[in-house]
């Protein structure tokens, strides 16, 4: 049997099989065609690709290398793990990628005004520096409860000039903020850009983060084969709304031998129903735009999830990893708080590195396969980010007051 | 022909238009709905707008969004709003009722199912706010097939090739969105709305009617003038949330009312 073609998907109007789409009121309808045609000329204009990959580089510190975790791999005993270190980009995490594309695509849409929905403050923070950077008014919503465990995030958008509106509807997490930045964009349409922060929401949008993200998996198969000469056995990402997993695998979609898995936020495990897996125990609908698996009750209402990562308590996913689900080609699984937890101390104490707790859920799960493989097998993870803005969280859980 | 297509005949040959409450079904609890709606009917509405609640509405603004989350208070799901609108009907045959909501709620309960049970509770047609036509084929057919009305949303920024497009699927009316906002948003520009409707026209076979925004008689005598129909939420929803629960459906039915007069002095007398 042939290979199926990852690489043909989305279809004109967003379709990743039976995900996808666009889901969202009439008043949005112009505002995301016109995007989509926007993008689909700006992408292959060759100013524009220029000024996206030198700023990339000059500005983002691309390309961030892979390492090879020599000593906690020792100390597992198993497989080799790599890490993919989104992390060392400016403003710490892969989050800054997507949002200077959006932002280069915005500027030249001639947008003065950005607005971004944000969980754990890594995409609002990326968001408030770009449009530092271009000279854009910036407004970033902000569930109230993330408000208080992502202090430092708030205060650092803040410094870069960005105004932070709390949103209190809802469970006042990141699908609620997500809800009120489409509010303001209905209202604001004319002279707003969305910078959407994860590979979900309507078409263009998956499409669109994926491609700029999809740089993270182009990097890392040249440094692994570098490296190692060889492409890992495992590529190994967290999945919320899954924009660094869909970055990391997209260029490893051709190569069957590579195996991918999207670790999403198991919470206090998936038999409490406490947690912020769609993929792993939720079933298809529709939310934000898009139909892809959810978490949802018997009557089609949005479930509250829990995670300790704000970055992943999101109760839908992007509709391309929905895809890759059912065509079988990336398996999706989940850790605990207490697994991530445990991974994020290993990585602080044998590599000297503090991850965030969106990429532990991602070292949690490498930890559970190294030792099922042998010595000389490569798990490659993605650090999709660090750790500094969740120090308040840890310190809290660890019953240390700072 | 069906309870939409004979209140907007009956309404517009007598030179009146027709008013479209819009209430949350559940808000503020289950047991008030379908006294309310016999409120709206007291008070002069032609046709009533039932909101499906739902935990992420993306496109209302704070006051309706607060009604749904009052009613999921309650865990009100589609099959009790089913169930309203067939308790409604017992005592009401005529009046139409459009329910109006967002996707999932309907896509979890499946489109065949759906409209089987909401064709056989006694329900008119169907608006599903995030549901434009490029997603909207299935539930269309579904719809079709138990003479219950696709009935779709018209922006200020809506392009004419998708005013035709719609056009093919529409049934009922169309309702067109006074303002690019959230529902219950303040910034109504009437002279627009009425700039805009004349080119609507020329591509629609329905009638049109008006909402977003409008929340008080001289706003709905404003819209009754160029649309046919004015439809009015977030105002009877704030009002709902604003009376003690024994004065809601009177207060309810004597605030349609004032929007019933005001539209008809608008259309009949001037």
């Amino acid at each position: 049997m042939s290979q199926p073609d990852y690489y043909s998907v989305p279809d004109a109007r967003g379709h990743f099989g039976t995900y996808g789409g666009i889901y969202v009121a009439e008043t949005l309808m112009s505002a995301l065609d016109e995007l989509r045609e926007r993008y689909a000329f700006f992408k292959n204009d060759a100013e524009f690709v220029r000024e996206f990959e030198y700023e990339l580089k000059h500005f983002v510190g691309r390309p961030n290398p892979v390492y090879h975790a020599a000593r906690w791999s020792e100390q597992i005993g198993g497989a080799q793990i790599f890490l993919k270190r989104e992390d060392l980009n400016h403003t710490g995490a892969h989050k800054i990628t997507n949002a200077l594309g959006q932002a280069l695509l915005a500027k030249r849409m001639g947008k003065k005004r950005v607005i971004a929905e944000t969980g754990a403050g890594q995409h609002g923070v990326a968001t408030a520096t770009v449009a530092a950077r271009y000279g854009m008014e910036c407004v970033v919503y902000m569930g109230e409860e993330d408000v208080q465990r992502q202090a430092p995030n708030v205060f650092r958008m803040k410094l870069l000039g960005a105004t932070v509106v709390p949103v209190s509807s809802g469970s006042k997490t990141l699908k609620d903020a997500l809800n009120e930045a489409m509010r303001d964009w209905v209202t604001n349409v004319d002279n707003t850009f969305y910078i959407l922060g994860t590979a979900a929401g309507p078409h263009p949008y998956p499409m669109m983060v994926r491609d700029f993200l999809s740089v993270i998996g182009r990097e890392a198969k040249a440094q692994m084969r570098e490296l190692t000469g060889h492409l890992p056995d495992y590529v190994v990402a967290c999945v919320g709304g899954g924009s660094n997993a869909i970055g990391m695998f997209h260029d490893f979609l051709k190569d069957e031998s590579v195996k991918l898995v999207g670790v999403e936020a198991g919470g206090l495990g998936l038999e409490s129903g406490k947690h912020a897996a769609p993929l792993s125990a939720g079933i298809p609908g529709v939310l934000h735009g898009a139909r892809s698996y959810l978490m949802q009750d018997e009557n089609g209402q949005i479930i509250e999830t829990h995670s300790i990562s704000a970055g992943l308590d999101y109760p839908g996913v992007g509709p391309e990893h929905s895809w890759l689900k059912d065509m079988g080609r990336a398996q999706y699984t989940a850790v605990t708080d207490d697994e991530a937890m445990d991974a994020f101390h290993d990585l602080c104490r044998f590599e000297g590195i503090i991850p965030a707790l969106e990429s532990s859920h991602a070292l949690a799960y490498a930890k559970k396969l190294a030792p099922t493989l042998a010595k000389d097998q490569r798990i490659l993870v993605n650090l999709s980010g660090r750790g500094d803005k969740d120090i308040n969280t840890v310190a809290r859980i660890d019953g240390i007051t700072l | 022909m069906s309870r939409i297509d004979n209140v907007f005949k009956s309404q517009l040959s007598q030179r009146k238009k027709v008013l479209i409450p819009f209430i949350t079904a559940g808000d503020p609890s289950p047991a008030h709905t379908v006294s309310l709606m016999h409120a709206l009917v007291a008070g002069g509405a032609d046709l009533i707008e039932l909101g499906i609640p739902f935990s992420d509405p993306m496109a209302d603004g704070p006051v309706i969004q607060r009604a749904s989350e009052r009613a999921l208070k309650h865990g009100v799901g589609l099959k009790d709003v089913l169930g309203m609108v067939r308790q409604f009907r017992e005592t009401n045959p005529s009046t139409p009722v459009v329910l109006m909501g967002y996707a999932n709620p309907i896509e979890r309960m499946g489109y065949e199912a759906f409209a089987e049970n909401a064709a056989a509770s006694g329900v008119d047609g169907v608006l599903i706010v995030d549901l434009p036509p490029e997603e909207s084929d299935g539930l269309v057919s579904a719809l079709v097939k138990k003479d219950l009305a696709p009935i779709y949303l018209l922006a200020p920024t809506t392009p004419d090739f998708r005013v035709k497009a719609i056009s093919e699927r529409a049934r009922g009316y169309v309702y067109y969105v006074s303002l690019k906002g959230v529902t219950g948003a303040a910034h109504v520009d009437y002279s627009a709305v009425g700039q805009r409707l004349p080119g609507l026209r020329e591509n629609l076979q329905v009638p049109i009617g008006v909402g977003f925004g409008i929340s008080d008689g001289a706003g709905a005598a404003a819209v009754a003038k160029v649309a046919d129909a004015v439809i009015v939420g977030s105002r009877l929803v704030k009002e709902i949330e604003n009376s003690p629960a024994d004065a809601m459906a009177t207060n309810l039915e004597s605030l349609v009312r004032s929007l019933r007069t005001a539209m008809d002095e608008a259309t009949v007398v001037g």
